[in-house]
């Protein structure tokens, strides 16, 4: 016989409730702890990224008057072009000392520098942007126009606090008589920090002009490899998962299939590098380092991730909806096109777009076919050089940075980490956007 | 009765989900204009008898089907005949109302675009009237045809079912328990409907509400464990019925 | 009344034509009545047959009623008011061919009295005594149609009358058969007629009962004066 439930008021708690509530407490808590676990770790990481990458968005500047001198740029008067280009930035590189010893004498800035030293503290870049600048528009030549030239890293650490006179103690690069004169500079006006387009848009630099260095031509060197991947992955994935999921019969070889697929999903990425060497480079003899090859190599890498999720949005349309379609007399084909895939493209959209966010940040199968290392310091001119160029890509770009002995690479390295993850939330949201608007229709 | 044609003629037909056999040796005369219901308790095999009628079972792969049907004279079995096309002279309405995600004028003008029945589109425009009309639903969604048709009431939905399934002109109605997901309104005027559908079409329910078959149909057949126990009138079926097994269900002492 | 009908319009379709049967039913029982008294007041002997004939189609008709109401129930599974709208036409079926049975007697025992000794007022108070009844029947069934419970309560109540009337015959033959043996035959006859008459009248009070039953569910009362003392009143008895 069952014995009769002693508590017989409702207002008395039994031991067995006490615990289980008391357990149930502890598991909330447990998860909230966990929660805030995680979103401190989060915090930590996007305040070292943000701090320490905020500081590749800005470089120093340093304004000059420089007087372009036509017995030295345009010797023959002719303002011809082909004579011009014979300039080389050899000849401009003096302009830039006299523009110093100008300066000097004008504000009356103490120093004991030579004007060699002095126009030391400029970039290596600035003759070369002065010679494109007068190519340009030869009509400067015989004026004196102003130039906002880059400082060199060491001055540009100096201003950042990177760099301090006990650092430099060895340096030969920059001395303390330097930073004086900097100092001098930058009370006058002349040194000042600004916003630096040049990073996000400009080209790789060598390692003697790390302020010179920007992530333009990489971030070009991934857009064209996601546009492979796309146009690649999206229609061969998207019409493999229809087949597998609608017409494929049931049979052995359908599985042996899906349990390979599955797998390959899980093989690390540096292996499918090593497989686009062998076959795109060594057999296809396709360009070597070019991003028609990356996204050839990113597409092998997504497609098993793609068709999976593919699947997954076929298989979540309800199977009443094919019953309709085939009910009112619709061929599988029919059915599929016109019900079935409309219903799962926002699940393939999202899938879509996770796998290109993911591709965007792989590196590994990028070493083997040479994108690594290669130091992207030209723009692409036209599309197809896009596609067939060598370049790098963003995440090979921030390696390779990271690599470099310089400091001053160091900070690009996580100024670069700031932009990749910039575009991986833009493009996560997007998905995010796509998936709540289609799924408020249905 | 004599001036009743045979619309569709089942024979001897048999139906094997892989090792089981689900239909057993089945033969039965479907007249035209005239509703006729299968009864039987769950798992006797009526709906996928139902299947057979429009090859629905084809799209089951460990499904076999052997015997003959014949619609019109003609059997739908023959190497010659598209099961796409069996299904638009054979519509179907399924238990759920399942209307696709598209506005109500797309749902039940599918049918009609897939298979060319209309030429132009205010030939289109006059179709998917009429179908709404036929299915009793035209005055409550003439002014929203472009709304979805996932949009409305249960009952409203299973009727644009009707609408779109009768919209390809078919000549045989197939219902699969169609009110089994409706309110008792709901289900009256769906079974209202039916008995105003019967006027056009030979139309076949299958219901596991015997009271439901005995307040539709004309003739109702009796399915048991995968065989025809029996089948006849319906007044017949309910008052008097001749197999003791027929009579053990009606009376709620077997299934 | 949109709110009476049925969504199933088959449903109503079936009610009203097991109504309009019923109706038919009526109809006839009431020429029957009306034929048979006329028979026996005018010594019309193939009136007399043909109402005996008249009933076969009567008994026909109720036994259809039976099959249709049975088939309704099975097919249909009414309830509440549609469950005793159904019952109750059964029963009025049943009372009518009960009517219709007395009226068949009545028209039988014609051929048997134009052989005996006529009882003088006899015919014409038969006659007014199954008119009395006849109009009973029919606003009994008006009743049932237009559902009036008024109406319907007004016939049990005059069956008071049909029951005074009895009572009065009753005590002229008893008269009769005191004053002339020889009447004896004659009036145990005559008083059989009478009480047939007076039992179609109890029949119709019965079918007057389940108009009342379907429109409000419940049976009247039962304290309906009852006017026939005869069988507890010696004194009636005696004169």
């Amino acid at each position: 016989m069952i014995e009769p439930n002693p508590y017989k008021s409702l207002f008395a708690a039994s031991a067995q409730n006490k615990r289980r509530a008391a357990a149930e407490k502890r598991f909330h808590r447990l998860g909230l702890a966990a929660i805030f676990v995680g979103l401190s770790m989060l915090a930590i990481l996007m305040t070292t990224i943000v701090t320490k990458g905020s500081g590749a968005f800005q470089q120093s500047f340093i304004t000059l008057d420089v007087a372009l001198l036509e017995a030295k740029l345009d010797k023959k008067g002719t303002r011809d072009l082909d004579n011009l280009k014979k300039v080389t930035t050899f000849g401009y590189a003096p302009l830039i000392k006299v523009a110093f010893e100008q300066v000097v004498v004008a504000r009356g800035i103490e120093t004991d520098l030579t004007s060699k030293d002095m126009a030391a503290i400029v970039s290596k870049s600035a003759a070369a942007q002065m010679r494109d600048c007068v190519l340009n528009d030869p009509g400067l030549i015989g004026t004196t126009a102003e130039f906002k030239f880059l400082a060199n890293s060491w001055i540009d650490g100096y201003l950042k606090g990177r760099v301090t006179r006990e650092t430099i103690a060895n340096n030969k690069n920059v001395s303390i008589a330097q930073l004086d004169f900097a100092d001098q500079l930058i009370e006058l006006g002349i040194i000042g920090k600004s916003f630096n387009i040049q990073f996000i848009l400009g080209a790789d630099a060598s390692d003697q002009r790390p302020e010179d260095a920007g992530i333009g031509v990489a971030i070009i060197g991934s857009f064209a490899m996601m546009c492979v991947v796309l146009l690649l992955a999206l229609p061969i994935g998207v019409a493999s998962s229809i087949y597998l999921e609608e017409f494929a019969p049931k049979n052995r070889l359908t599985d042996f299939i899906e349990v390979n697929i599955a797998n390959l999903a899980a093989v690390p990425s540096i292996v499918f590098g090593i497989l686009g060497l062998a076959i795109f480079i060594n057999t296809m003899h396709l360009p070597q380092s070019a991003p028609v090859v990356g996204g050839l190599v990113l597409t092998l890498m997504t497609l098993p991730t793609l068709i999976i999720s593919t699947r997954a949005a076929l298989k979540a349309v309800p199977p009443s909806i094919r019953s309709a379609a085939l009910g009112v007399g619709a061929s599988k084909m029919q059915s599929t096109f016109h019900h079935v895939l409309p219903l799962a493209a926002p699940g393939i959209l999202t899938g879509t777009i996770l796998g290109l966010a993911q591709a965007l940040g792989e590196t590994a199968p990028l070493l083997l076919i040479g994108m690594i290392g290669y130091v992207a310091t030209n723009m692409p001119e036209t599309v197809s050089q896009g596609f067939l160029s060598p370049n790098s890509a963003m995440p090979a770009q921030i390696y390779e940075w990271a690599k470099r002995a310089d400091p001053a690479f160091y900070e690009r390295a996580w100024g670069g980490i700031i932009i990749l993850l910039i575009f991986l939330v833009t493009m996560n949201l997007i998905a995010v956007t796509l998936r709540r608007r289609f799924e408020q229709r249905w | 009765m004599n001036s009743q044609t045979i619309k569709i003629s089942a024979r001897h037909v048999d139906v094997h989900y892989d090792k089981t056999h689900a239909i057993k040796d089945v033969s039965v005369e479907i007249p035209s204009n005239s509703v006729t219901a299968f009864i039987g308790p769950s798992g006797c095999g009526k709906s996928t008898f139902l299947r057979c009628l429009n090859r629905m079972n084809d799209t089951i792969e460990s499904c076999q089907v052997s015997g003959d049907i014949l619609l019109d004279g003609e059997n739908i079995f023959d190497p010659k005949v598209d099961p796409v096309q069996l299904r638009a002279k054979i519509g179907m309405v399924f238990q759920k109302p399942n209307p696709f995600p598209k506005s109500i004028y797309d749902n039940v003008a599918y049918g009609p675009r897939i298979h060319g029945l209309a030429q132009g589109k205010s030939d289109l425009d006059a179709l998917v009237e009429q179908a709404l009309r036929r299915a009793a639903i035209w005055e409550e969604v003439k002014d929203r045809l472009s709304a979805p048709g996932t949009g409305l009431s249960g009952g409203q939905q299973q009727r644009v079912c009707i609408a779109r399934a009768i919209a390809t002109a078919p000549e045989v109605l197939l219902m699969d328990e169609p009110c089994s997901a409706l309110d008792p309104i709901a289900t009256a005027q769906i079974e209202e409907l039916i008995d105003e559908l019967r006027q056009n079409y030979a139309v076949v329910i299958v219901t596991h509400s015997m009271h439901q078959a005995a307040r539709v149909s004309q003739k109702t057949a009796f399915f048991h464990m995968g065989t025809l126990v029996e089948f006849g009138d319906t007044k017949t079926i309910f008052t008097n019925p001749t197999d003791p097994r027929t009579e053990g269900y009606i009376t709620g002492r077997i299934g | 009344m949109s709110s009476d009908q049925h969504i199933r319009t088959a449903f109503d379709r079936d009610l009203d034509q097991l109504q309009a049967q019923m109706l038919r039913m009526g109809g006839l029982v009431e020429v029957a009545i009306l034929d048979a008294a006329k028979s026996f007041e005018t010594q019309d002997v193939q009136l007399a047959d043909e109402v005996r004939v008249a009933d076969r189609i009567i008994d026909d008709i109720e036994a259809q009623i039976n099959e249709d109401v049975a088939s309704i129930i099975a097919l249909q599974a009414p309830a509440a008011r549609d469950l005793r709208l159904l019952l109750s036409i059964l029963k009025v079926a049943g009372n009518l061919e009960r009517i219709g049975d007395y009226a068949k007697n009545m028209a039988k025992r014609t051929h048997l009295l134009l052989q005996l000794p006529n009882i003088e007022n006899s015919s014409s108070s038969l006659r007014r005594l199954s008119r009395e009844v006849q109009l009973m029947l029919k606003d009994s069934l008006d009743a049932y149609v237009q559902r009036n419970t008024e109406l319907a309560k007004d016939v049990i109540v005059r069956d008071n009358d049909v029951d005074e009337l009895y009572n009065g015959l009753f005590r002229q033959f008893v008269t009769h058969m005191m004053e002339d043996p020889r009447n004896i035959t004659a009036c145990l006859h005559l008083h059989f007629i009478a009480k047939n008459i007076e039992r179609m009248g109890d029949h119709v009070t019965s079918i007057a009962e389940q108009v009342v039953l379907v429109v409000t569910g419940q049976m009247p009362s039962e304290d309906r004066p009852k006017g026939d003392l005869t069988s507890v009143d010696v004194k009636l008895s005696q004169e």
